[in-house]
């Protein structure tokens, strides 16, 4: 069975979590044998836009020590072999360039969207 | 039943905060009640949802006691959704995913209900006739 994971709620928790759930929860399942793939919409777009820096939290005389870093968690779908696309839409209307993606994301139309849903048995939207 | 589906859904949300659980539930309340077998992968926030330690309290502004109140508690909905699907036939598994627990200190789950990894919701997937993700918002 091959999955799409469609993730387009973004930056929801990555504070408290260190990292996005939904990419997480990927690469768990990735771990257990899961074949997937990711195609990030909407704000999640920003997940695939290289050198981002959370780092510098401090509530009182907590200092976050592990900062999420969103970039460095889809460069690593991407090193496992899981296919990493965006919706060149979004991605424009945030003004982010093709060069300001990380290496191996694939920007795709939004009108192409029936033709990759075709390719996998099931679609979870996160 | 021949035709039986296996269902699985994955909820993110705790209760209170939003609709979405409770249109999760009704859709569980549904499949139940058609003997269907469930599972429920509780990711994030959902493992407050079956938290035993949730308790009823009197509402002053309704004018009412605790017991006149009957405060809804998302336990008791879980509890009463695993008995409906067992009375129809069918059967509602419950997980909730470990790490969340641990998170939340939501170690008192209601009976029914058991730890997990997100392996379990791979493979639940796998088994099941479709899945469906319900994530927040």
């Amino acid at each position: 069975m091959k999955v799409l994971q469609i993730i387009d709620s973004a930056y929801r928790c990555t504070i408290e979590e260190q990292d996005d759930p939904a990419v997480w929860i990927t690469h768990a399942m990735k771990g257990a044998g899961a074949d997937l793939d990711v195609l990030l919409c909407g704000n999640a777009v920003n997940y695939a836009v290289k050198g981002q820096d959370a780092s510098g939290l401090r509530f009182g005389e907590i200092v976050q020590k592990n900062p999420p870093k969103l970039d460095n968690d889809i460069a690593r779908l991407i090193g496992k072999n899981i296919n990493v696309m965006v919706y060149s839409e979004d991605t424009a209307a945030r003004g982010i360039t093709e060069a300001q993606l990380l290496p191996g994301v694939r920007r795709v139309s939004r009108t192409e969207a029936p033709t990759i849903f075709s390719r996998y048995d099931q679609l979870w939207h996160w | 039943m021949k035709d039986k589906k296996t269902l699985t859904f994955s909820i993110m949300d705790g209760p209170y905060e939003q609709a979405r659980t409770v249109t999760v539930f009704r859709l569980l309340d549904n499949a139940a009640r058609r003997g269907y077998n469930l599972n429920v992968f509780a990711y994030e926030g959902a493992v407050n949802l079956p938290f035993s330690k949730q308790s009823k309290h009197p509402n002053a502004v309704h004018g009412h006691d605790a017991a006149e109140e009957d405060h809804p508690l998302p336990k008791d909905w879980v509890a009463s959704l695993i008995q409906t699907a067992k009375k129809h036939g069918g059967a509602l598994d419950w997980i909730n995913c470990g790490l969340c627990v641990d998170e939340r200190g939501a170690h008192e789950a209601i009976e029914g209900c058991r730890r997990g990894t997100p392996g379990d919701l791979w493979k639940w997937a796998q088994q099941s006739d479709n899945t469906l993700i319900v994530g927040t918002r």
